[in-house]
Order: structure tokens, then sequence, then C-alpha cells
């Protein structure tokens, strides 16, 4: 389960805080529950995913994720919470010096799996996002699309209780979407919660769901 | 079948960490730093065990001069006042021996002031006599009236003073190689640090990564540290290394001041025995701190880069 209770957020400038991103966000995703996260260029998407992958923490408000308060979380169980969530990032953040596989490997590694039992998981996972060539192939010599289904490969290797997608399918073409969409609904199906963030509005108009829709840093609607 | 084939690398190289060109110099600076080390260890063990030999040596020690060695005695008829002293002497509780220097001894000793020829020169010369104490050695000030009485003139020298002057000094030249060693110490910690903090800027981008998949501020840190440590060990244990021929040459010049330690020279004749026998001249306890310096630089290397990655990693959430 998440749950903002008047979460605010803003980045420091310097040593001066800068102007709210986020403002009074009051919201509940129930386990399993799948939501579009929808809005305009520049309303705060992007960073309410941040909050929930645990790479920024709320300025003001309280935030628990799968039933963690995180402002009363160790330093260690927010890495072990982190390894429970998903996250394909809007800029992908694949590791430029490891290949395709390892890429893919890491959170499986980070999280102690043997070496044996990975590689058919990541094996697997690379050919389901139609990269079953491409194992040995560094993030610098793949194409934009390529990038980021490696991206969504890494995120949803582990089976993540929470995935976090930040405009998915940015770069990828209508057939490799829509395998996607059927990807995320599986797990979702499966017993993950979903959140994607998205402009692609044909995207969710195919596929209905609950959504949150942000505008200026406010949610102006849930459920 | 691509599933079965391994990764390039078992692991990967998830955090970047094949050393760039400053870290690449990291082992160089160690290694440094143990040479300097190895040098100030030796020296201070070297001040340690001369301290202890002029303590044990000469405080035990006495000297007794006896002018006009072949006169009568004063207080006992038929004998020298050489033969009274020494009978005196003998007699003392606290006096483990006594010898009188022979001539030869005596005009050795004093060639340097009268040259070689002062047997031929009629000085009157006097006896000199080595005591060796046993003990807390025997009472001067009640010894000092009987030595008088039995040949007036008799003066007996303790050389306590000066080995404790002496002592004092090597103890605070050993002191003076304990800091130096702290000092190299804290100097080669601060540079591991700072190569650590740079290495860590440089990496910014994967750490945030990593740590973004759920990697423990103990995984990122350790990973770090195995690193330094391993060049840590490396470049201490070569400095190490490159300070041996220097401490071995330094014993061999200093064989002259310590009795029954062989010589280069005999080494230098091809014979393995007398090479070994060469090595054994670095005294136990330096051997011991020569093979404890790459551990405590890699120990070092350890500890700082932990500290340092761990400090750093607080930045994040
Ligand atoms: N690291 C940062 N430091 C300072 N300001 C930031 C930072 N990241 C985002 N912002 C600001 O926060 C606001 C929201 O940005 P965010 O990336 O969350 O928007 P978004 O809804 O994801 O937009 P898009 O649809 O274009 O991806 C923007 O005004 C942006 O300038
Ligand atoms: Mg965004």
């Amino acid at each position: 389960m998440i749950r903002l209770e008047s979460v605010g957020l803003h980045y420091a400038q310097g040593s001066t805080p800068g102007p709210d991103v986020l403002r009074d966000i009051t919201f509940v995703v129930p386990e399993g529950g799948f939501r579009w996260l929808l809005g305009p260029s520049g309303a705060g998407k992007s960073s309410l995913l941040r909050l929930l992958h645990l790479a920024v923490r709320p300025t003001s408000g309280r935030l628990a994720l799968l039933d963690v308060d995180i402002t009363l979380a160790s330093r260690r169980d927010l890495a072990l919470l982190r390894r429970r969530v998903g996250m394909v990032f809007q800029d992908f953040r694949l590791l430029p010096q490891l290949s395709a596989f390892d890429n893919v490997a890491l959170p499986l590694r980070l999280g102690g799996r043997a070496e044996a039992q990975l590689r058919a998981d990541v094996a697997e996972m690379l050919r389901w996002v139609g990269l079953g060539k491409k194992f040995d192939a560094s993030p610098a010599e793949l194409s934009g699309g390529e990038q980021q289904r490696v991206a969504i490969a890494r995120a949803v290797v582990a089976r993540p209780h929470v995935l976090l997608a930040d405009e998915p399918t940015g770069n990828l073409d209508d057939v490799q979407a829509e395998r996607l969409m059927i990807l995320l609904k599986e797990m979702n199906r499966l017993g993950t919660t979903v959140i994607v963030a998205t402009h692609n509005e044909a995207l969710v108009a195919r596929h209905p769901g609950q959504s949150l829709r942000l505008e200026h840093g406010r949610m102006i609607e849930h459920g | 079948m691509a599933s079965t084939r391994p990764p390039r690398r078992r692991g990967g190289d998830d955090l970047g960490l094949r050393p760039g060109l400053g870290e690449r110099m990291l082992p160089l600076v160690v290694a440094a730093m143990s040479f300097i080390a190895a040098l100030a260890l030796a020296g201070s063990i070297g001040a340690a065990s001369l301290a202890q030999r002029w303590q044990d040596g000469a405080a035990a020690v006495l000297t007794v001069q006896v002018p006009r060695p072949g006169a009568p005695s004063g207080d006992t008829a038929g004998t020298n006042r050489l033969d009274r002293t020494l009978a005196l002497l003998r007699g003392t509780p606290g006096i483990a021996s006594v010898r009188a220097l022979s001539e030869t001894e005596l005009t050795d000793l004093l060639r340097p002031w009268l040259g070689s020829g002062a047997g031929k020169l009629s000085l009157p010369l006097p006896a000199v006599v080595e005591v060796h104490l046993s003990g807390a050695g025997p009472d001067l000030v009640a010894l000092a009236p009987r030595l008088e009485a039995a040949a007036p003139g008799t003066a007996a020298e303790g050389h306590g003073i000066w080995v404790r002057r002496l002592s004092a000094l090597a103890r605070s030249l050993e002191v003076c190689a304990w800091m130096a060693l702290a000092l190299v110490a804290a100097i080669a910690a601060g540079i591991v640090a700072v190569a650590t903090r740079a290495g860590l800027a440089v990496r910014r981008d994967a750490i945030e990564i990593v740590h973004g998949l759920g990697a423990t501020d103990g995984y990122i840190a350790t990973r770090f540290a195995a690193r330094a440590t391993s060049q840590a060990a490396l470049g201490a244990a070569g400095g190490t290394l490159g300070a041996l021929p220097v401490l071995l040459v330094l014993a061999d010049l200093t064989a002259p001041f310590t009795p029954g330690a062989p010589a280069l020279i005999g080494a230098a004749s091809g014979a393995t025995e007398p090479l070994l026998a060469w090595l054994l001249n670095l005294p136990a306890p330096l051997w011991a701190g020569l093979l404890a310096l790459p551990m405590a630089g890699s120990l070092i290397g350890y500890v700082t880069t932990q500290i340092t990655v761990r400090r750093w990693l607080r930045q994040l959430p």
C-alpha cells in the first residue's frame, strides 16, 4: 500500500529551498492497484515518482510505502525497501560501463541472488523485451527504444511489489508500447502495484484505468 | 544458447571502479609512504635497542683510577696500592668482577690522545680498573673513603649520569621515530580519503543508480574499500621491499657497533649461508614490523575508505 498525507516537496537550490514542486499531495493506492499518473509537462509527475522511489524525501507531510513509514525507517531499511520498488526512469539511467545483460542482472545481484539462478531469469526477461540478440551490447550501442526496453527489463526482473514507470513508452513504437502494456497489466494482475506516468493520451484511452492527475504540483484528481 | 552464456564479467563493474589515471597513482604514493615508514620503524627499533644496550651494559660498569699503582698501599703493609685496591673491591658486596686493564690496553685506550708512542713516554700512568657491578651495585658513598684510605688519590667513577643522558637521547630519538611513523600513517589516511572522495565524485551517477536499485551503504562502501585495500597493500608491500636494501646496508654500516653481526664483506663472497646471516643482521622486531607494514597499509586503506564512502553517501536519501 502507498499512502501520502499532505506531502510537499521542494528541491534545494544551493542552501536556500527552491519553489514548491509538489504541494499538499494526499492519496492512497491499495496493494495491487493500478494508476495512471497524468498531467502536463512540469506538473511534477517525475518528482512524485522520485518520492515513491525514495530518491528524495518529502519536505513536509508523511509518506508510507509498503506499510513502512519512511520518516521512521533506518537507512538500511530504506535500501531494502527500494529493492521492492522497480522504477523505469524517464531518462533510463542505465550504467554505461555494463552490458545490457549486466544492467538487467544488477537488481538480482544486489539482492544476493545466486549467479546460476539469475542467468535464466535475466535472459528470459531480455528476450521478452525483444533484446535476445543484444545481451553483450553496452547502452551506448543501443537505440533509444532498446535502452528503454533494457530499463523496463531491469525494473521488473526482480518481481518488485511496486512498479513505477516514468513515460515508459516515450521511445517505443505502437507495437512495443502495446507489448509493454500487456506486461504491466500482467504484473498488476499478479499483485504488483503499478503507477505509470505518461503524456500518451491514446495509450490511456486504449487502457482505461484509475488516474492521478497533477497540475502545478497539486493533485486535482485521484481515484 | 544465449541463456547459458555467462556475462562478460561475474558481478560486473557496476560502480565503474576501473581506476582512473589519478587513482593509479595511489599505490605509488602508498609505496613512498611505506618506504618512509620502514625507515622510521628501523630508526625507532634501533634507538630503542641502543638505549637498552647502554642501560644494561654501561650502567653496570664502574671505572676506578689508581695513581702510582706500584707505590705501597696506605693502610696495609707489604702490598702495593693497585693490589690493595683490587682486593678491597673484590670484597665489596654488589661487585661482580674486577679487572685491571693491562699496559697494552691502557696504551690502546690512550693512543688517540697521546699517539702511538704513549708507552714510551715516561708519563706516570695511573692503573685503570674495570669493575662490573651486580644488582644495584655497591654503595659508592661508603666505598669512596675506604678507597681513599687504601690508596689515597684513587677515584671511582660511575657512568650512571652519562648513561642516563645517552639513553634519554636514544629514547627521544625513539619517540621522534614513532611520531614520524604516526605522521606517515595520518598522511596516508588523508591521501586515501582525498583519492576516495575524488573517485566518488567521478562516479556519482553510477552510485546514485546503484543506490536507487537498493544497494546498502555497506555494499557500496565495501566495494570501494576492497579495491582501496588491495591497492594500499600492493603499494605498502612495494615500498617496504624497496626499503629493505637500504635497511640492510644501514645494518651493515652499524655492524661494527653490534659485535657478533656478520658483515656484508662475508656475504658478498657468494655463499648463500652468509647471505642468510646477513639478512638476519636486522633485528627480529624490525622484521616483524616490516611484515606488519603492508598489513597496516591495508588496514588504513580499508578503514579510511569505509568511513569516507559512508560519510559521502549521507548526502543521498
Ligand atoms: N532536481 C531538480 N531540481 C530543481 N528543480 C527540479 C528538479 N527536478 C525537477 N524540478 C522542477 O520541478 C518541476 C516538476 O518537474 P518534474 O520533472 O517532476 O515534472 P514532470 O511532470 O515529470 O514533467 P515532464 O512531463 O516534462 O516529465 C519542474 O518545474 C522542474 O523544473
Ligand atoms: Mg517527468
